[in-house]
């Protein structure tokens, strides 16, 4: 084209056009091959890859965690139920932002420090595509603000979860303990297939004790989700198994009439039915609110209940180790009768104190402080027990021996844990000489041997030993393990064949006479709280010197005095001809047993009396 | 036209014999059938795409039925009446495009939009078909090839609205307004010399346009293209969930309304620009080929239409429209399946979507006029 050319050459223009429209097809068909062998190569060489990665987008294995058993007690009163609680939850892999995100929902609903800091905690343990748990307990006004706002949110669920609650937290503080977002180490116990999907265990007590018969068996779900993680369909499940509903043998009535006998009193009450072993009552007292455990604690809740010096967190029902005092006294004398060591009949003379063979120091009966002088010229064991007459129990141990009433006492269940269906059980002391030996290095002193007969000294019970061995007294023998549980999923459980403590049947009679004269005669310790009653019972008070429990406490000097003060102890059982309920009382610095611990015992029996009188 | 053709005999015997129906109403048969089923099949895809949702279809059925009427009038408009009007239609679309950098409204951190009282339209939309238009009657009344400063003044025809629109900003629509002028420059025989110069200068300033012309959402859109696991659930997103989409869909598909993807929300901008890919996961390569030959028999006929057009300013448009139409198909479906940086360019007369609809029927319009108007002067 190097020639001008000055006019139009429609023949030259169009050949031109076509030689170009020509080339121009050439290469749209060129081009659009390129698009097809792109989706040819999309399509067919890495369909594969894509329907893989197709699948992996839409289709979910979920967990369906298991429905907690219940607890009732054995009235049928629910005490820990499971209720839907709404979570807020981040789904990490599908956040675009977390930041930007954390933000977005600072904005919407209170989102604490705490909560941000557990979060990611919570995040760093977590399972690809997992929903960590930001806020939980969600108002119905928090739902709604997040429900409008979703779209802005993607990766953020909310979802109800079924959580702990229980309807009665202080009463049954103790006895049934609490669950609580599974720790780190926690994580590293459990079946881990099993707790997929499962955020709560529990951590003490009976839902520690019967984690495995309450958590049930996990469930799948293949689900198909969309972008925003939201499931849409459910292709394939396999139900998850509910864990078993537990009622025990606490009787709520039974309970509250002990907890409120307390009056906030720091102290304990265990109650029994001595034909089975099902524990009826178990109240340590001050309690906490167990509610607050569940979703983890605030630390301000959690200092405030662990520096209070009342320590509301430790069960003294089986971890208040407490000199019995008198409470043993019963035991004692029927050691006394069965080792041929002193007959009914057998009488002392009482000036108000004892003194060991050659030596010189007096050994005090409590009445020499009260009225100046001893119990009488002649004592006998009837009196010993009712009175609670410290002089006779300095002869009777002096005489047997430390090792023979440790020998007599073991098979009531001091000294050792009772094995009851829950954690933390203390064993308490019941001393001897190897005992002495191998815990303090040291040989026993007969004066030692009289401080225990009189339940101090080396001695210590726990509330719910004092129970079991009331227990073994009121049946004449029968040692049925202390148990909780009363009935899974409504299948009564068998308590087991009791073992035999073997007294002869006088002696027994002798004792049981003693105890009921406690509450019915007039020169009884307990006569005040036995008057007007119209059920007999049989009792023994229990009133015991310390400088306060076993624990490592901070007194300021003010309050010294106070904590100085004596526990106040009580057992007793009930009707007294076939018993049904058998008590121990502590409360710790409370005074005299007969005065603080014995109207307490007497109402924890009268409300189990009403309500089976009631029920027959 | 000159009386030397109309006393043609064979002219003659064509123009006593009755007009058909469609010779009548300016319509090409075959262009409108292709249309036709594309349409069909296009709302069909959108009820899937669209989540199930009649309201979609509908809507874009209306859009259909508008863009149809429009195609007919345009069929009906006389070339010579599309020679007259052109420059002065290009001007006003030139000051629209300067009225929507002041005046206009948008979304997304683009100003698009005028909004008049009652609707709202793209004035780049419209300037889609006043590019090919403008350079069509300028070039065609040159002695072509074109000299040198016929091109540059065809350049500056180019270059103004389509470095108007990039200002909005909108790269997709700047790419399809550049290109429907420059494929009438390359039609007109435009010199080879120009070609080769223009894409070495292309590529030279590939570096200082990347430096200081594009936004750092076209960046990403071009680093995330080179690799679309850098930001997996940013940017790579659409472009990884919309090759899983595809890729799944294999040879057969899993079926209408079936796919995963685009049913279960993985698929963004599944019913607009992203359609081809809801479209190829539920009907599979089987699906891709059909629609690639509908779009294929569209080009052809386009061509056959082009060739046999009469005078250079029909041949040039014709030419250009149908390429412009191609370029759309190129680039939306080179960039759902990851060929082509994500550009806002739709799947032409499938994606969801009003102005585009009704300016490449307009298009088609003007192709048809020029088919009907060759065949009322005989061969």
């Amino acid at each position: 084209m190097s020639k001008y050319i000055a006019l139009k050459d429609p023949y030259l223009e169009s050949r031109i056009f076509s030689a170009r429209t020509v080339l121009v097809m050439l290469m749209v068909l060129a081009l659009l091959g390129v698009l097809l062998l792109r989706y040819f190569n999309l399509q067919v060489s890495q369909f594969e890859t894509y329907r893989t990665e197709s699948d992996r987008n839409r289709v979910q294995l979920q967990p369906l965690p298991p429905k907690r058993g219940l607890i009732y007690d054995r009235n049928g009163v629910l005490l820990a139920e499971n209720r839907p609680s709404y979570v807020l939850s981040l789904v990490l892999e599908r956040v675009p932002e977390l930041g930007s995100t954390l933000d977005k929902l600072a904005e919407l609903l209170p989102v604490s420090a705490n909560d941000i800091e557990k979060f990611e905690q919570r995040a760093k343990r977590r399972r690809p595509y997992d929903a960590v748990p930001l806020r939980f307990r969600l108002s119905e006004e928090e739902r709604a603000q997040l429900a409008v706002n979703r779209f802005q949110l993607p990766g953020v669920v909310v979802d109800a979860q079924l959580v702990r609650h229980y309807e009665h937290g202080s009463l049954f503080s103790h006895a049934l303990g609490y669950v609580g977002r599974i720790s780190e180490e926690e994580q590293a116990l459990i079946d881990e297939v099993n707790y997929r999907g499962t955020n709560h265990i529990g951590k003490i007590g009976l839902e520690k004790h019967y984690e495995d018969l309450l958590h049930g068996q996990v469930g799948y779900q293949n689900v198909e989700t969309n972008a925003l993680g939201r499931v849409l369909r459910v292709l394939e499940r396999t139900p998850p198994e509910p864990g078993a509903n537990l009622t025990l043998s606490l009787d709520i009535r039974v309970q509250q009439a002990a907890y409120e006998a307390l009056d906030g009193r720091r102290g304990a009450v265990v109650a029994m039915d001595p034909y089975s072993g099902g524990v009826l009552a178990m109240v340590s007292t001050p309690g906490f609110d167990t509610n607050l455990f569940v979703n983890g604690v605030s630390s301000a809740d959690y200092s405030a209940l662990r520096d209070s010096r009342d320590l509301p967190l430790f069960n003294r029902a089986i971890q208040g180790q407490y000199p019995p005092g008198s409470t043993v006294k019963p035991i004692f004398g029927l050691a006394g009768l069965e080792a041929g060591t002193v007959t009914a009949e057998t009488a002392i003379k009482d000036p108000g104190w004892y003194v060991l063979p050659g030596e010189e120091r007096r050994f005090r009966d409590w009445t020499l402080r009260v009225r100046g002088t001893g119990h009488g010229d002649a004592v006998n064991l009837h009196q010993a027990i009712e009175e609670s007459c410290d002089t006779y129990f300095y002869d009777l141990a002096y005489r047997m021996g430390i090792d023979a009433l440790h020998d007599f006492s073991a098979p009531f269940g001091l000294g050792e844990v009772t094995g009851i269906d829950t954690t933390h059980e203390r064993a308490g002391i019941l001393p001897s000489r190897s005992w002495k030996r191998r815990a303090r290095g040291q040989v026993w002193f007969p004066g030692e041997t009289l401080n225990v007969g009189i339940g101090q000294g080396h001695l210590l019970a726990t509330p719910l030993q004092l129970a079991l061995a009331t227990s073994i007294l009121a049946t004449r023998g029968l040692h049925y393990q202390p148990r909780l549980l009363y009935k899974i999923d409504d299948k009564p459980v068998d308590p087991g064949a009791p073992t035999l403590v073997e007294a002869d049947d006088a002696n027994w009679a002798t004792v049981h006479d003693a105890m009921r004269a406690v509450f019915h005669d007039v020169r009884g310790s307990a006569f005040a709280t036995g008057r007007g009653s119209s059920i007999i019972m049989a009792g023994k008070s229990g009133t015991a010197q310390v400088v306060g429990i076993a624990q490592d406490e901070e007194y300021n000097e003010e309050e010294v005095y106070e904590r100085h003060r004596d526990h106040g102890l009580f057992i007793a059982f009930a009707p007294y001809e076939d018993p049904e309920i058998a008590v121990a009382v502590a409360v710790e610095n409370g005074g005299g047993g007969s005065k603080v611990a014995a109207p307490i015992a007497r109402r924890v029996m009268d409300a189990y009396l009403a309500d089976t009188a009631e029920r027959s | 036209m000159s009386d030397y053709v109309r006393q043609m005999p064979e002219a003659s015997a064509d123009l006593a014999r009755n007009p058909s129906f469609s010779e009548r109403f300016h319509i090409d048969l075959p262009l409108l059938g292709l249309l036709l089923v594309l349409t069909t099949l296009g709302l069909v895809v959108l009820y899937s795409a669209s989540g199930q949702k009649m309201g979609a279809v509908i809507r874009q059925g209306r859009y259909f039925i508008l863009a149809y009427v429009v195609m007919l009038v345009a069929a009906q408009v006389s070339l010579q009446r599309y020679q007259r009007w052109t420059p002065w239609a290009y001007l006003a679309g030139v000051g629209l495009l300067l009225a929507v950098i002041f005046f206009g409204t948008g979304a997304k951190g683009a100003q698009r939009w005028l909004a008049l009282p009652g609707f709202r339209f793209q004035p780049s939309e419209i300037m889609k078909l006043m590019v090919p238009l403008a350079l069509a009657w300028y070039l065609s009344s040159r002695v072509l090839p074109p000299k040198f400063q016929y091109v540059v003044i065809s350049l500056v025809l180019i270059g103004l609205p389509s470095a108007l629109v990039i200002l909005q900003p909108d790269l997709g629509t700047a790419l399809l307004l550049a290109s429907s002028g420059l494929f009438v420059l390359f039609m007109s025989g435009i010199g080879w010399r120009y070609i080769v110069g223009s894409i070495a200068l292309a590529i030279a300033s590939a570096w200082p346009a990347w430096v200081y012309m594009l936004h750092d959402y076209q960046k990403q859109r071009i680093l995330t293209l080179l690799n679309p696991e850098r930001d997996k659930l940013g940017a790579g997103w659409n472009i990884i969930q919309s090759k899983t989409a595809i890729g799944s869909g294999g040879w057969s598909g899993k079926g209408w309304l079936n796919g995963t993807q685009s049913q279960l929300d993985f698929l963004p901008e599944s019913h607009t620009d992203f359609i081809i890919a809801v479209l190829a996961e539920e009907f599979g390569l089987r699906g891709v080929l059909v629609l690639l030959s509908l779009y294929l028999l569209i080009l052809l006929r386009g061509f056959w239409i082009s060739l046999n057009a009469q005078d250079s300013f029909s041949r040039l448009l014709a030419s250009s429209l149908t390429l412009t139409f191609f370029v759309y198909v190129f680039v939306n479906m080179g960039m759902v399946s990851g060929l082509l940086p994500v550009v806002g360019v739709p799947l032409p007369l499938v994606s969801a979507g009003g102005t585009s609809i009704v300016t490449l029927m307009a298009g088609f319009g003007i192709l048809m006029a020029i088919s009907t108007e060759k065949r009322l002067v005989g061969q």
